[in-house]
């Protein structure tokens, strides 16, 4: 028997086989690695709905997948779907619709969007005006077995597009729908890291997705006066870390890893594109939609994720930060990355590739690890871009305004969301 | 590395009552009855919650405005299997608790919904994207949204009881539920942990989630009958929607000890799939999970707790399974606990699991919890429960639970 290529802690080495992304930038690693290592945008303005009476008319739209009408189910699968073949290809495991392993995947909320309410409400019966939602049974009941709307029943399901993945691409056993807000996207990764750990399987494919550019999706962050109103340019509206920084921008977006046993991966002689190292996560009490201001989730999540990467901060060569350009995120994240790497921080790159593609949402953290995987591989770090005014209070070493090229053996990764969730993870370039 | 899963705290939170004792009290007597209202949603039956405080697990008003109802459901509830376990309030503990909530949501706000529809009803459908724009940024609570994200139910958790080790949220239906308590007890297993809150809620009473389920024409309608008469056709199929939470500590059964918990009973594995659903594949499934439990089913007496829905043709086609299995094997009797509780969705697999646990800790089964014949009566409570959860739409999946030191 071959000695197991493990970790610090006797665990298997986890590593990374295949990656596949969309982003407002376009289809692609590739299509997506040139626009985000040039500075390009994909930010627009929303022309999928009139913006007429909101504060931010800017999104990272995905308008390129043939996905007509729009609607957010649709749109994430068919991202869902090309970036799991894109990853898969490019690791070359497994056979067509056979993936020898599980699915993990962030999803974004299986809601009805206004438009097939409307649809609804338009076959509803019944005293409608006294409950619109109990007409619109009614009217489905009317119509049974076949009322003309059970395509809609997989919209409100959580559970249907893992499932459609999973028919098309064979993966094995029950696949797993995680949310963990913003931060969902790295636990996918995170849920197949510990898998592969265990011993339960030799590879699991990992993603997130996010499509919710909709009224009600711009209309919510919003109200949480969470979205950059520099509208003007499209462009120029997100600014992470920058001084005049006053929000995100809502975007579109998807991205897979093919995670595989290092060693059988080696086995089949596949391409190593990178490691997982390690995930951390701490929960925050202190508030829905706030950190605690001693940064003490976000520190530990950091911490925890370095710690189960077995590495100290000074392996650290670059950080993918979370960056989103809320003037809160930033700051906490500024002030919890020096309560980790003290000094040692202001001589670390960071960038926020939300700066030109925005802030994917659930899928977020598998767009950020995609690209660190990528950003490790090409030994050029993305910029930040729209740094035109530093903000004093965050003294990093931003990559402000154009890429740079710097060679790179480790990677941290942060994500943090809503409700609290912070998730850390650590990507390395394959042992030499 | 021999590192078993123990449960040792319980919390439920159903129209029958909250805490593990209420629904033991209520199950293990008599002829159980459902708590289910015909009229407030008819044509659906639906099985509501009785009057809660609430309070008494969430004391800040402030924090129970920001809930909608799945999310006081569940908050109250993880709090009730906390105290349980002995572990409320101590944060040296939930520090390290690791937390896996089974959640859907999407609560809606029916009255803004109304306002709307009624608005872009009148105007030109050709132009359908007259947008909500006008009405609902005036109308929309800016917290209402948080009541919608799935993960904000574990969010909720962490900020009222503290549970801070991590926070995960797994989505899908009744296979976040079995995703939650598999995971978590894989993890103690391999040891990546010793101690977890997993669970999930469910709010019924909403007529949102009810056109949701009636997309799919998955709704049981008229008087309220048992799963398995819906099954045979004597009754019409389909699920009828339970108001209910169910949480679970899980912890490596040394942790448990070490600190002197009660210990429920023990999770000796969950299995779980899926297929497409062709006719006879989640039997096929089904029949491939047990084939890891085959030594303990084929040699010792075990009972069965089965989450059927009441969904055709899944619940048929399970029942039939189940009857197979009783018959090849050593099992003595089938209760489905979805006749009397309700279908809690996501928190239908967590409730079967509780259930179990309680049996076995009382060391006595459910008397039948339908008159057709089906459930047979059992004097003797087994050393094993077998939990089955087969989904409304997706997924099979079961629980094998043992009796603490047998």
């Amino acid at each position: 028997m071959v000695a197991c290529q493990v970790d610090a802690r006797g665990r298997p080495v986890v590593a990374v086989t295949g990656l596949g992304l969309v982003t407002s930038l376009g289809q692609g690693l590739a299509t997506n690695w040139q626009g985000l290592t040039e500075g390009r945008s994909g930010l627009r303005r929303i022309d999928r709905f009139t913006t007429d009476g909101l504060h931010s008319n800017v999104a990272g739209c995905v308008d390129f997948m043939g996905v007509e009408p729009y609607s957010a189910y649709e749109l994430s699968r068919a991202m869902a779907s090309a970036v799991a073949l894109e990853a898969v290809e490019q690791s070359g495991i497994g056979s067509r619709g056979n993936f020898p392993g599980p699915l993990f995947i962030a999803t974004p909320p299986s809601e009805l969007e206004w438009p097939q309410l409307q649809r609804l409400f338009a076959k509803a019966t019944g005293d409608n005006s006294e409950n619109a939602y109990r007409a619109m049974a009614a009217g489905l009941r009317e119509g049974a077995p076949s009322n003309g709307f059970n395509d809609l029943a997989d919209h409100v399901r959580f559970a249907t597009i893992a499932e459609r993945l999973a028919d098309q691409f064979g993966t094995k056993g029950q696949p797993i729908s995680v949310c963990t807000a913003c931060a969902s996207g790295v636990t996918a990764i995170q849920l197949g890291m510990e898998t592969i750990r265990r011993g339960e399987t030799n590879a699991a494919l990992c993603m997130g997705v996010d499509a919710t550019v909709h009224p009600e999706g711009l209309i919510r962050f919003a109200l949480l006066s969470a979205l950059s109103t520099h509208n003007d340019p499209p462009e120029k509206a997100s600014r992470p870390f920058a001084k005049d920084r006053n929000g995100f921008v809502i975007a579109e977006g998807a991205a897979a890893v093919v995670l595989e046993s290092y060693d059988a991966a080696k086995a089949r002689g596949a391409q190593i594109l990178g490691i997982v190292r390690g995930c951390g996560e701490q929960a925050d009490t202190y508030h829905r939609t706030r950190s605690n201001p001693d940064g003490s989730a976000i520190i530990g999540a950091i911490a925890k994720s370095l710690d189960d990467a077995c590495l100290g901060p000074e392996a650290i060569d670059y950080i993918n930060a979370h960056g989103t350009g809320t003037p809160e995120n930033d700051k906490m994240e500024y002030q919890s990355l020096k309560a980790v790497f003290g000094d040692a921080i202001h001589g670390i790159p960071i960038s926020s590739n939300k700066s030109m593609i925005g802030h994917t949402l659930i899928a977020a953290g598998a767009v950020e690890a995609v690209i660190s995987l990528q950003t490790i591989m090409a030994g050029t770090l993305p910029p930040t871009m729209n740094y035109d005014i530093p903000d004093p209070a965050i003294p990093l070493d931003v990559v402000a305004n154009e890429s740079r090229r710097a060679k790179v053996e480790t990677v941290l990764s942060n994500s943090f969301g809503f409700g609290g969730q912070n998730v850390c993870a650590v990507f390395s370039a394959e042992p030499s | 590395m021999n590192r078993s899963v123990a449960i040792t705290g319980i919390g439920l939170l159903s129209g029958l009552g909250e805490n593990a004792d209420a629904h033991w009290e209520g199950l293990s007597r008599g002829a159980p009855q459902p708590v289910v209202d015909e009229t407030r949603f008819a044509p659906y039956p639906v099985h509501p919650l009785g009057p809660v405080d609430f309070s008494t697990q969430v004391p800040k008003k402030g924090d129970l405005r920001q809930m909608e109802p799945w999310q006081r459901i569940g908050t109250f509830t993880a709090g009730l299997a906390l105290a349980d376990a002995g572990i409320a309030g101590n944060l040296e503990y939930l520090e390290r608790t690791d937390m896996i909530v089974a959640a859907g949501s999407g609560e809606r706000d029916t009255a803004t919904d109304m306002k709307v529809l009624e608005t872009i009803s009148h105007t030109d459908r050709d132009h359908g994207d007259v947008c909500p724009n006008e009405i609902l940024p005036s109308n929309l609570r800016p917290t209402l949204f948080l009541a919608q994200l799935s993960n904000l139910l574990a969010g909720n958790i962490s900020i009222v009881h503290k549970v801070t080790g991590s926070s995960r949220t797994f989505m899908g239906e009744e296979m976040a539920g079995v995703a939650a308590i598999s995971t978590a007890t894989k993890r103690i297993k391999a040891g990546q942990g010793d101690l977890f809150l997993v669970g999930g809620a469910f709010n019924a009473e909403r007529e949102d989630m009810l056109l949701n389920f009636e997309l799919g024409g998955m709704l049981a309608q008229g008087p309220h009958s048992s799963v398995w008469e819906r099954a045979a056709g004597t009754k019409a199929s389909g699920l009828a929607p339970a108001s209910i939470g169910a949480f679970l500590v899980l912890e490596e059964l040394s942790h448990a000890e070490k600190r002197g918990a009660n210990v429920y009973a023990i999770i000796e594995d969950v299995v779980s799939g899926r297929c497409n659903r062709k006719p006879q594949s989640a039997t096929e499934n089904a029949r491939r999970q047990l084939a890891a439990m085959d030594a303990d089913l084929k040699s010792e007496p075990f009972a069965i707790l089965s989450g059927a829905s009441g969904a055709e043709p899944a619940t048929s086609e399970e029942l039939d399974f189940l009857k197979d299995v009783i018959e090849q094997g050593t099992g003595a009797a089938i209760r489905g606990y979805g006749t009397v509780l309700g279908h809690g969705v996501e928190a239908h697999f967590p409730v079967g699991v509780a259930l179990a646990a309680l049996a076995l800790r009382n060391d006595k089964f459910y008397p039948p919890f339908d008159q057709t014949g089906i459930e047979k009566e059992l004097a003797n409570c087994p050393d094993q429960i077998l939990v089955s959860c087969w989904g409304h739409w997706r997924g099979e999946a079961f629980a094998l639970v043992r009796k603490a030191g047998s």
